[in-house]
């Protein structure tokens, strides 16, 4: 077949012939070639260290590659300096946000522009911003600082500061990971339909089976830093994908329920709290979480998940209402979380749950260390103790660490997740409240994390899974509540949920 | 000109004055500073600079005779002091407030002992403008003896609201404070921004030295400088980090100061100097009062080492 190196619209073509990339000893990237058409969508699959990332900082700029050649619109480029990538109309979308968060999105949209000018008129500056906004497929409000946006809305900022930017070669990295699936439709299609008109090419770096195949048009699989395999998708099977992709097909584990007697642990009642901007209000009139149960949180993010989490762990003051655990008051005390054996694995758990500084051991200490024999509190800190501990939490939840001492910082995202499960799930667990357990992870971590919040529930533990993908929410819960604007709005039994009727929950209108 | 009895209106009076008086060092000082908070960096050594400030433009200018000449050299001084710490501290794993500590005595020892020969002679005031001429009271037409410094302040704290709003480089300050990585992303070098904002940053406090020595009070000592320049970093804070509110704010501080004299003056003879703290009790009341257990502090550049 044949490919163009440019669209009418401005779309560019890039291949990457050869690539090499070695750090030290270790290759990440051995001899790829990929090549993405103008105006196509172009879909990089690959697990966890597979080498995506590396592959695309090379052709960004921000890595040199070892070997390889790189042709941008047909012609050899040498990306010494992500600058040079930006001159050629070369535009990166991160996982991580790199919006300002107290700057406006306006004002992130002008300083973003490499002809900024010195002195800014804002007045016909905002008139080409909303002609601007006018042509895009979605918006999003201007105004306000990015801060203040959910995620969801920050990401489509991230997509559109690109296209404001006049980039013509874009590259996603899990573009979806932090939006709801109508979100990620909505967006993706839109993307889809930019590369299509040919104004733009699109690599999207993905996990997701189902965009690949709803929007790709190509895809290639990395695995180990190899290239395993690509092509048309259309001419290509899912089962092709993921055997290429694991090695083999994924497991997916059967998992079993076992039913447990069911008695009601945690109950809200009446909660009233501010919202994180301060603007809103959070009021949670009646929920109550049994033992042997999964109650899923769904929503859309920013409409009071993060703020319910906080209010469970203590983290936000609340004005009204009340949080009992087993009959008793509960105001998330360490000695309270304690005796009544209550875990949490918050969203983003490097900053809500871990002390980055500190070594991967210390961390996974973090619920044991002032424990002293027979239950009392210990003085003096047991070395010994923590690097047992470690040892054993590292391996039985596999976590990727170059040893005990290292940062936790320094880890990946996954195994910082893994890291802190291990540790809230050790030892008596009578109520675990997780928050986006999943986020950013891969198929074989996710998995692995399921299945131990399922062996956890199956034990006894009452498991409150707050959730933005309601794939997971319906995979493991028994009973589903969905969150809109601040409050519970829907409630249903796993055996009568309906994706569609929860989606429009979901989205305010019941 | 008979001064005339105007009884306890001389207290809001002369506290006016005060403010208009007193209030011009921190006015640079705190701007200043909001300039170097903005971009991420926090500079404690204003007080060196401050003081550093009063003695080069006391000692300029006697020698050329000319106040505005002092202006501009405590000012090239101030900016060559907060070059240097800027410079110390695009250092990996330098502190910028154990380098400000450090700054602030080295700039206060070293204006002590440059300062010596310049105790004793007079050096030109600064020119203040006359805004009282409609008023036949003498008290009045004293408070409102506004010095030119003052008027630049106001209008300095407008141009830098403007800038931070509307203009490439305050943007760019903006972006280097709030994110160091969406900084890089964008291609800005950090440590280049932090640098020159350090750099005017102490250049503001240098002129707001040079007022405490050719103005208010107008003589060059080792105790020209009471604090003026730490108060003003807390001020910074109150001010959330606005151009426009530190300005405010430094008139307030200006008219607390000046509360202990005022009552001294209409013959409060007992416990006035209970009133020479107002300006440091208030300062811990302002802070409490804007702070809030729920919210972090709003408008703090999210890279300050204060706030991280």
């Amino acid at each position: 077949m044949t490919r163009i190196d440019k669209t009418a619209a401005g779309a560019i073509g890039v291949e990457a012939i050869n690539m090499t990339m070695r750090f030290g000893d270790f290759t990440a990237l051995d001899n790829v070639s990929i090549n993405i058409g103008a105006g196509t969508f172009h879909a990089l699959l690959g697990e966890n260290g597979a080498g995506k990332s590396t592959l695309v900082k090379c052709i960004m700029g921000f890595y040199h590659a070892t070997s390889g050649q790189l042709l941008v619109a047909g012609r050899e480029e040498h990306m010494t300096d992500p600058k040079v990538a930006q001159s050629l109309r070369l535009g990166m979308v991160y996982q991580h946000f790199t919006l300002v968060p107290s700057l406006t999105a306006a004002e992130n949209l002008v300083i973003s522009r490499a002809d900024a000018p010195a002195v800014i008129d804002w007045r016909s500056e905002r008139r080409r911003l909303d002609a601007f906004m006018a042509t895009m497929p979605f918006s999003v409000p201007l105004d306000q600082p990015v801060s203040r946006l959910a995620a969801g809305e920050k990401q489509k900022l991230e997509i559109l500061k690109q296209l404001y930017l006049g980039n013509r070669f874009l590259i996603l990295d899990e573009p979806t990971s932090v939006l709801t699936p109508a979100e990620a439709d909505e967006v993706l299609t839109h993307v889809r339909g930019l590369t299509q008109a040919g104004e733009i090419t699109v690599l999207m770096i993905t996990h997701k089976f189902r965009e690949v195949t709803a929007f790709a048009d190509e895809v290639s699989i990395l695995r180990r830093g190899k290239y395993v395999g690509g092509g048309r998708v259309d001419e290509m099977s899912i089962d092709e994908m993921s055997r290429a992709m694991m090695g083999e097909a994924p497991q997916i584990s059967e998992r079993t329920r076992h039913e447990t007697d069911r008695q009601p642990i945690l109950t809200l009642r009446g909660i009233r709290a501010q919202d994180r901007s301060g603007l809103k209000s959070i009021e949670i009139d009646d929920v109550t979480l049994h033992s042997g149960e999964i109650l899923g949180i769904a929503g859309i993010s920013g409409n009071g998940q993060m703020e319910l989490m906080e209010i469970l762990t203590g983290q936000r003051r609340t004005f009204g209402g009340s949080i009992t655990v087993n009959g008793r008051p509960y105001a998330a005390t360490r000695a309270e979380a304690r005796a009544h054996e209550i875990r949490y694995l918050p969203e983003e758990p490097l900053r809500n749950a871990c002390a980055p500084r500190m070594s991967v051991a210390e961390n996974l200490a973090f619920r044991m260390f002032d424990e002293g024999r027979g239950g009392g509190t210990a003085f003096w800190k047991d070395g010994r103790a923590i690097a047992r501990n470690a040892v054993s939490l590292i391996d039985g939840f596999r976590v990727k660490t170059t040893s005990p001492a290292a940062r936790i910082a320094s880890l990946s995202g996954g195994n910082v997740q893994r890291a802190v499960l291990g540790r809230e799930l050790t030892g008596g667990v009578r109520v675990l409240i997780v928050s986006n357990p999943c986020f950013g992870l891969d198929f074989n971590a996710v998995s692995t994390i399921r299945d131990r919040l399922i062996d956890a529930r199956n034990s006894g533990t009452a498991i409150l899974l707050i959730s933005e993908d309601l794939d997971e929410i319906m995979e493991l819960s028994d009973r589903i509540l969905v969150m809109s604007e601040g409050r519970v709005t829907y409630e249903t039994p796993i055996a009568t949920a309906n994706v569609a009727e929860i989606g429009q929950h979901m989205a305010g209108h019941g | 000109m008979e001064p005339v009895d105007i009884g306890l209106w001389g207290v809001p009076l002369a506290i006016l004055g005060g403010a208009i008086r007193v209030s011009t060092p921190f006015i640079f000082v705190s701007l200043g500073e909001c300039l170097t908070e903005r971009s991420g960096r926090i500079n404690l050594g204003l007080e060196g600079t401050l003081v550093f400030g009063a003695m080069s433009g006391y000692a300029a200018a006697y020698e050329t005779g000319s106040p505005f000449a002092g202006v501009l050299v405590a000012a090239v001084f101030g900016a060559m002091f907060g070059l240097l710490h800027g410079w110390l501290c695009s250092f990996r794993g330098v502190n910028d407030i154990a380098v400000g500590i450090a700054m602030m005595l080295f700039g206060m020892g070293l204006a002590f002992f440059f300062g010596k020969p310049y105790i004793q002679p007079v050096a030109p005031d600064l020119p203040a403008l006359s805004l009282g001429w409609w008023s036949d009271i003498p008290q009045v037409q004293a408070a409102l003896q506004v010095n030119v410094l003052f008027i630049a302040g106001g209008l300095l704290a407008l141009f830098m609201a403007w800038m931070f709003r509307s203009t490439r480089v305050g943007l760019t300050v903006r972006v280097v404070g709030d994110s160091t990585d969406a900084a890089r992303a964008m291609g800005l070098d950090p440590d280049r921004v932090r640098l020159l904002s350090t750099g005017v940053g102490g250049a503001l406090a240098g002129v707001g030295g040079a007022y405490l020595s050719l103005y208010y009070p107008g003589s060059w000592t080792e105790g020209v400088s009471s604090g003026q320049g730490l108060m003003a970093i807390a001020l910074v804070i109150f001010a959330r980090w606005n151009p426009v509110n530190c300005f405010w704010a430094a008139l307030l501080f200006g008219g607390a100061g000046a509360l202990g004299p005022a009552l001294q003056s209409v013959g409060v003879s007992e416990g006035y100097y209970l009133f020479f703290a107002a300006p440091y009790v208030l300062t811990l009341a302002l802070l409490v009062m804007t702070s809030s257990p729920d919210r972090a502090m709003q408008g703090a550049p999210s890279e300050l080492s204060l706030t991280k």
